[in-house]
């Protein structure tokens, strides 16, 4: 099985009215790794979540999950996927093992189930709260008891919605923790962000922009592959470069960071800190060096491009 | 493959929601109890006291008890003596008496002859009610009356006598009624709001991606309620024993057999409504919109008789129409289930259709 795509969809088009939601995604999904959607809000990523688990159909296209075509019956497919929401959709009156025990129940784990229920509640350190209602939990608990329920009865491929989007970064970094050991496990997880470190713990990486597939690959390949140059400019008066740089077509972008500028100039250029250094006459700054880009870069560029001015 | 397993946890989940639901946990016996206080107390058809005056031309011994004989009815209250007729018209016209009475002076005369009528009712027609309490004036011995305006004349002709309930009180007729009134708006309630809740709270986009089915979910959600829908009934029927010396003629065993007839066809009716409505707030107005015409034809409000054609086919189809046929029977009448299949099998109809479109309605899937 390993190395067998998990997921495969091709064309995979989604509207609502006029809107295209996911516009002909054409994706694969290898096994055993973490595959991250990256995209800003309103791009796409839960729609396409959603038509991958069944919960959509899609208006144009097809995918296929763990074999299974997902324009077809999906009852099946729903025992070997775990689905995590964006929004915590637990029964929020209902203690964590309870809320354990219906799901337990409702996937028909049948005799196991009162031990694979002590299980996650050890894995995912909910000794504590056993017995507490969902809704009196942290935000990180009731996502680490979110992902004990999408994971309890052992599904080969699971979907995480935006899962830490609520959540503290210390309890981030614990929930990564807990997708890598299942990761390891040899379970499939698509997870959505809008978080670049999260984006950058991720196996493999699709960024979606106004539900286009924009870029596709490992996130060193694509800083690799990035067709910009990032330009670092250290200046005094951050504001009055911008105004200049931005001015020029061959700036895709200039981002501030305290007294520094990221500048994006477009490949064309043979050596792109002089060409910098020539677009600033007189205006004040204390260095131009060319620097690696970041993952945010490589975002910035892929966001840029399709739903940008040009 | 249905799962009981399914079902169970889907029942087992909805009690707990129900126990810690406080505010709705004491409505499962706050409405049976309010409700029926008030209607057992408050609504009363059978009137007693209307302000009546009158006017006694012939002033002997005969019309003298004919008097107090309307009195010692309780009916009327005998407050206003007026000089004429006329001035009985003007005391009804200005609504200080609801009845007038008016014995003529050859009062005597007409009884030894035999010349009816004896005497003369002038009653409110405005108000239906009234005047059918004064009908039973009527069949006091000795009386009644000469046309004088048709409109608020009434002849005596013939004694009433009232079968099943012949002290005429309305808490023997109400109550037993109150209890498909009762259910019909707790129980489609329960249910209308069941899924729309999980939809409202974002439970419903986990739920249908894991396996469980529709009907699993449907048959999980009405289960409790059939319980709460007992408890119910208990309070009710209790409550009319107790307070209101309902006699129970017929067989508890059968009533209680068609209560749950009745149950589950308003809990089906809720999950229909339940996958009509976006919100709780549409199925909240679903549901008085599917109670309104229950209570008004099913026969509770006014007599199922006295309705147009159209309005009896309509009401054929409510739960209500036959859970109030059947109450009635058994309770009041003191018949056996079997004699009233003809609404029994209404209701089991009822139910296996609701059961049929409610999981075809909801679809497992967001669009």
């Amino acid at each position: 099985m390993a190395g067998d795509p998990v997921i495969i969809a091709s064309d995979l088009t989604r509207r609502f009215g006029q809107l295209v939601a996911v516009d002909h995604l054409n994706l694969t999904v290898p096994a055993g790794r973490i595959y991250g959607f990256l995209g800003p809000n309103g791009s796409g990523k839960s729609t396409a979540i959603r038509m991958l688990c069944g919960l959509l159909r899609p208006s144009e296209g097809n995918a296929t999950v763990l074999g299974t075509d997902i324009r077809g019956s999906t009852a099946a497919l729903r025992h070997r996927i775990g689905y995590m929401t964006q929004r915590f959709s637990l029964y929020g009156d209902l203690t964590v093992v309870e809320n354990l025990r219906f799901f337990a129940s409702v996937y028909d784990l049948g005799r196991s189930s009162a031990e694979r229920i002590e299980q996650q509640i050890e894995r995912f350190s909910l000794q504590q709260q056993k017995n507490q209602l969902a809704d009196t939990m942290s935000g990180g608990q009731r996502q680490r008891l979110a992902l004990a329920t999408a994971s309890l009865h052992k599904p080969e491929l699971l979907f995480l919605d935006e899962p830490t989007s609520a959540v503290d970064p210390e309890s981030r970094r614990e929930f990564w923790e807990f997708l890598f050991e299942m990761a390891d496990d040899g379970v499939t997880i698509l997870v959505s962000t809008h978080f670049m470190d999260e984006a950058e713990r991720c196996h493999r990486l699709a960024i979606l922009n106004h539900g286009v597939l924009v870029a596709d690959g490992t996130p060193d390949r694509l800083k690799e592959e990035m067709a910009a140059r990032v330009i670092e400019v250290r200046s005094p008066d951050p504001g009055g470069v911008r105004r200049q740089l931005l001015g020029a077509e061959t700036v895709l972008d200039c981002t501030q960071l305290g007294t520094r500028l990221h500048v994006m100039i477009d490949g064309s250029q043979g050596d792109p800190a002089a060409y910098v250094n020539g677009l600033l006459k007189g205006v004040r700054y204390s260095s131009i060096t060319a620097i690696e880009p970041s993952l945010e870069d490589v975002f910035v560029m892929a966001t840029h491009h399709v739903g940008g001015d040009r | 493959m249905i799962s009981f397993r399914r079902i169970f946890a889907v029942a087992g989940k909805e009690l707990i929601h129900l126990r810690r639901d406080r505010v709705t946990g004491g409505l499962v016996l706050g409405i049976p109890l309010i409700l029926t206080l008030l209607f057992g107390y408050a609504i009363n058809q059978d009137i007693r006291h209307l302000q009546a005056g009158w006017v006694d031309m012939a002033e002997t011994q005969a019309s003298r008890g004919l008097l107090q004989d309307a009195m010692a009815s309780q009916v009327v209250d005998l407050v206003r003596r007026a000089g004429s007729t006329a001035e009985l018209e003007m005391l009804l016209r200005r609504g200080e008496i609801s009845v007038g009475i008016y014995i003529p002076a050859d009062f005597e005369r007409r009884i030894a002859r035999q010349e009816f009528p004896y005497a003369q009712l002038l009653v409110d027609g405005s108000d239906p009610v009234v005047l059918s309490a004064v009908r039973g004036l009527q069949s006091l011995p000795v009386t009644p009356p000469r046309d004088l305006n048709v409109n608020h004349v009434i002849r005596a002709s013939f004694e009433l006598r009232p079968f099943y309930n012949p002290e005429r009180r309305s808490a023997v007729f109400i109550v037993p009624g109150l209890t498909g009134v009762i259910l019909t708006l707790t129980m489609v309630l329960f249910t209308a709001t069941a899924i729309v809740r999980e939809r409202d709270q974002g439970n419903l986009e986990l739920l249908i991606a894991t396996p469980i089915q529709s009907l699993e979910l449907m048959t999980g959600k009405i289960l409790p309620y059939i319980v709460i829908g007992y408890v119910q009934v208990g309070v009710i029927l209790a409550l009319g024993v107790w307070l209101f010396d309902v006699p129970v003629r017929g067989s508890l065993i059968d009533f209680l057999m068609a209560a749950l007839f009745f149950v589950i066809s308003a809990l089906s009716l809720g999950l229909v409504i339940s996958t009509l409505a976006a919100s709780q707030f549409q199925a909240f107005q679903l549901t008085f919109i599917s109670f309104l015409p229950q209570m008004l034809l099913s026969g509770y409000m006014f007599p199922f008789e006295g309705m147009p054609r159209a309005a009896q086919y309509l009401a054929e189809l409510f739960p209500l129409t036959h859970f109030l046929r059947i109450v009635r029977g058994i309770i009041l009448r003191g018949a056996e289930l079997s004699e009233l299949q003809a609404d029994v099998w209404p209701l089991a109809v009822f139910f296996a259709v609701m059961m049929v479109i409610a999981p075809l309605r909801f679809r497992k899937r967001l669009d």
